[in-house]
């Protein structure tokens, strides 16, 4: 069997590499891609979690994530079609006054 | 080498499965093909081809080679990773979806191991929500296809399509809870054991009966799933060229081809499965002598395609179609005469017949109706089969709850 | 080296290939690939858990839902190649420190916690459907429906938000 830890490191390098795009990338969907990246690591921990314990409220907890993650993803993509409607741009560099 | 073999036995045995499945899926999907334009054909009054091999035989062949000598043309200016990526994504998905339906109840005994018909081991418990994730991941090869192309066309059939196949997935999801609530599983061997609980009944235990209302949903929902007709506006040719496969010339588009055939059989097998009874046969239990039935319907079948054959026009004719006859007679006496052999081709041999019924009236139903509108259609994935589909779940769950399983 | 160890180390190797290819491609629809590919690593790596119907609907909900979603987006606002200014590049090096930092503070808080958490191997768990199904619908059944209020609130706010002005 596989120790818990092994899968606790997996989460925080991949959180680590959600927070580094982050702050990296300039795109304003690929930032929100990252956010999505870092619930899934977070999510990963829920499991491992849940599976060292015994208990299955990790997982009760990671279908809620999902859940919310999924209506997030919807309404913040609508912010972003009127983003680019309304600036025609993607750049998060060149939406960051809030009078053109 | 042999203690090599024997100790590694279950992967061997899986691989030989998977090589084994592999070839007879892609072959029933040529001959699909074949039977397609055989059956369109014959419902418009005409031939189809028959002038490939006797009766057209070969004509699946004759594609198959055209397609890979067809010139493969890139269009300029397409982002080339995706566009190579589409169609590979969706033959793959189209085909890992068979890995999960089992194909019988009885395991050969060979070497001293039980093998089970179907590649997935039997205690798969997510069985039925496995082949729904892998479905959900068919959006991807349709939608990316369509926007690598580079072109206008292809680009509206691939959105189009793409949204037509997430809308319908809840249709399709919603109408299968009924059986679910009735089988308390989702696996898919526990589903058909479930409908198997009255072995007196036969056909009447099926859960067609009872949940009417979830099997047309979720057969009308499938091949909106698959793009058939009638909902096949994406890729109609007189509508948007080709749709979302329009810039894919010969072996890619072949690939697109195949994934829709073969994810039209998978969805033929889930119906058997889910609401008649999957390998069940429709006779009761205790009529053991309708075990007899298969050889009763392939001796004479074989008879016919010899008298045919002897009668037919050309030369190759003559000497092929016997052939092939005297094949299907020997298997049929050989069911009659093997008691052993009979009994493990029971279960097989009732699946395939239902699959080949509802592979039947797919065809049928291309070669009949008109196709609807995109807004006509989007309208009727959500204002009439989505809330369909939750009624029957609230009509289920309340018959569950007041009078217990039935 | 057991067939899981393998099985694990080849599925968490492909979860950060997709991660930093997220980070180092230049067109969104690449990055968006590359998150799906993560997403299907993460699903193989519940399946090895043993958490069967949480692998489900990962690949269901966030692969064939919310990713479609976001290809459809890149697809809509016809995303290009997006451009680095200075910003961003000067943003790189301490980016990088500050990730490795983190991951390496969860790592050393993890080496240095007790025997429990670093040696603790899973436990069987069986019948995990039945057993969040009953879970959700008895213990959490609250948040259970104020998710579903909150999928409807959503709903109603993307709708509205891409409307067109009507002028």
């Amino acid at each position: 069997m596989i120790p818990t830890n092994y899968y606790v490191i997996l989460s925080a390098i991949l959180f680590g590499l959600g927070v580094f795009a982050f702050i990296f990338r300039r795109n304003i969907i690929t930032i929100f891609m990252s956010i999505e990246l870092m619930l899934n690591a977070v999510n990963l921990a829920f499991v491992a979690f849940s599976q060292a314990l015994g208990k299955l409220d990790g997982q009760v907890f990671v279908l809620f994530v999902i859940v919310v993650a999924a209506a997030e993803a919807a309404v913040g993509l609508g912010i972003i079609i009127l983003i680019a409607r309304n600036r025609q741009t993607l750049n998060v560099e060149r939406v960051d006054l809030l009078k053109l | 080498m042999i203690s090599l073999l024997s100790a590694n036995a279950e992967l061997i045995i899986t691989i030989v499965k998977i090589a084994l499945l592999l070839f007879i899926v892609l072959t029933v999907n040529a001959y699909l093909t074949w039977f397609e334009r055989k059956v369109v054909a014959h419902m418009q009054s005409r031939w189809g081809p028959h002038r490939v091999g006797p009766h057209g035989l070969l004509q699946p062949l004759a594609d198959g080679v055209k397609f890979l000598f067809k010139e493969d043309p890139t269009p300029a200016g397409v982002d080339k990773f995706v566009y190579y990526l589409a169609p590979l994504l969706a033959l793959s998905l189209a085909l890992t979806s068979i890995a999960i339906i089992p194909f019988g109840p009885e395991p050969l005994h060979l070497f001293g191991h039980d093998i089970y018909l179907g590649i997935a081991p039997l205690n798969l418990n997510i069985g039925i929500l496995a082949l729904f994730a892998i479905t959900a991941l068919g959006v991807y090869g349709v939608a990316l296809a369509g926007w690598s192309s580079n072109s206008k066309y292809p680009l509206l059939g691939g959105l189009r399509s793409s949204a037509q196949m997430v809308s319908y997935e809840l249709a399709l999801t919603m109408s299968v809870v009924g059986v679910l609530l009735m089988a308390g599983s989702f696996n898919l061997r526990d589903i058909i054991n479930a409908q198997a609980s009255h072995p007196e009944r036969g056909l009447l235990g099926w859960n067609v009966w009872p949940q009417i209302l979830g099997f047309f949903c979720f057969f009308t929902a499938a091949v909106a799933e698959t793009n058939r007709v009638p909902f096949d506006l994406p890729e109609a040719e007189s509508e948007l060229v080709a749709g979302f496969h329009t810039e894919y010339a010969s072996f890619k588009f072949a690939m697109f081809f195949i994934a829709e055939y073969t994810s039209m059989i998978t969805v033929s097998c889930l119906c058997t499965i889910m609401f008649f009874g999957g390998w069940l046969s429709p006779f009761p239990a205790s009529w053991t002598f309708t075990h007899y039935v298969p050889s009763l319907i392939l001796i004479p079948a074989g008879l016919w395609v010899i008298w045919d054959g002897l009668r037919y026009e050309t030369v190759f004719g003559r000497m092929v179609l016997p052939g092939v006859g005297s094949v299907i007679t020997l298997l049929g006496a050989l069911f009659v005469a093997l008691p052993d052999v009979n009994n493990f081709i029971q279960g097989p041999f009732w699946l395939l017949s239902k699959i080949l019924g509802f592979l039947f009236v797919y065809v049928w139903m291309r070669g009949t109706l008109p196709r609807f509108r995109y807004d006509q259609l989007m309208a009727f994935g959500w204002k009439l089969l989505l809330p369909v589909s939750i009624v029957n779940v609230i009509i289920t769950s309340f018959v569950i709850l007041m009078w217990g399983k039935k | 080296m057991t067939a899981q160890l393998v099985v694990f180390f080849a599925l968490a190797a492909l979860a950060v290939i997709g991660a930093v290819s997220l980070i180092l491609q230049k067109h969104p629809i690449h990055s968006a690939l590359s998150l799906i590919v993560v997403m299907v690593a993460l699903a193989g790596l519940y399946l090895l858990m043993g958490a069967e119907f949480v692998a489900a609907v990962q690949i269901i909900v966030y692969g064939g839902a919310i990713m479609v979603l976001f290809v459809f987006v890149i697809m809509l606002l016809n995303a290009g190649v997006e451009e680095h200014t200075s910003i961003s590049k000067m943003a790189g090096i301490p980016g990088l420190l500050l990730v490795v930092a983190l991951a390496g503070f969860v790592a050393a808080t993890i080496a240095k916690s007790g025997a429990s958490v670093q040696a603790a191997t899973q436990t069987g768990m069986l019948s995990s459907t039945k057993g969040i199904s009953e879970m959700v619908f008895k213990d959490f059944v609250y948040p259970f429906e104020l998710t579903s209020f909150l999928i409807l609130v959503a709903i109603l706010g993307a709708t509205v938000l891409a409307q067109r002005e009507k002028s």
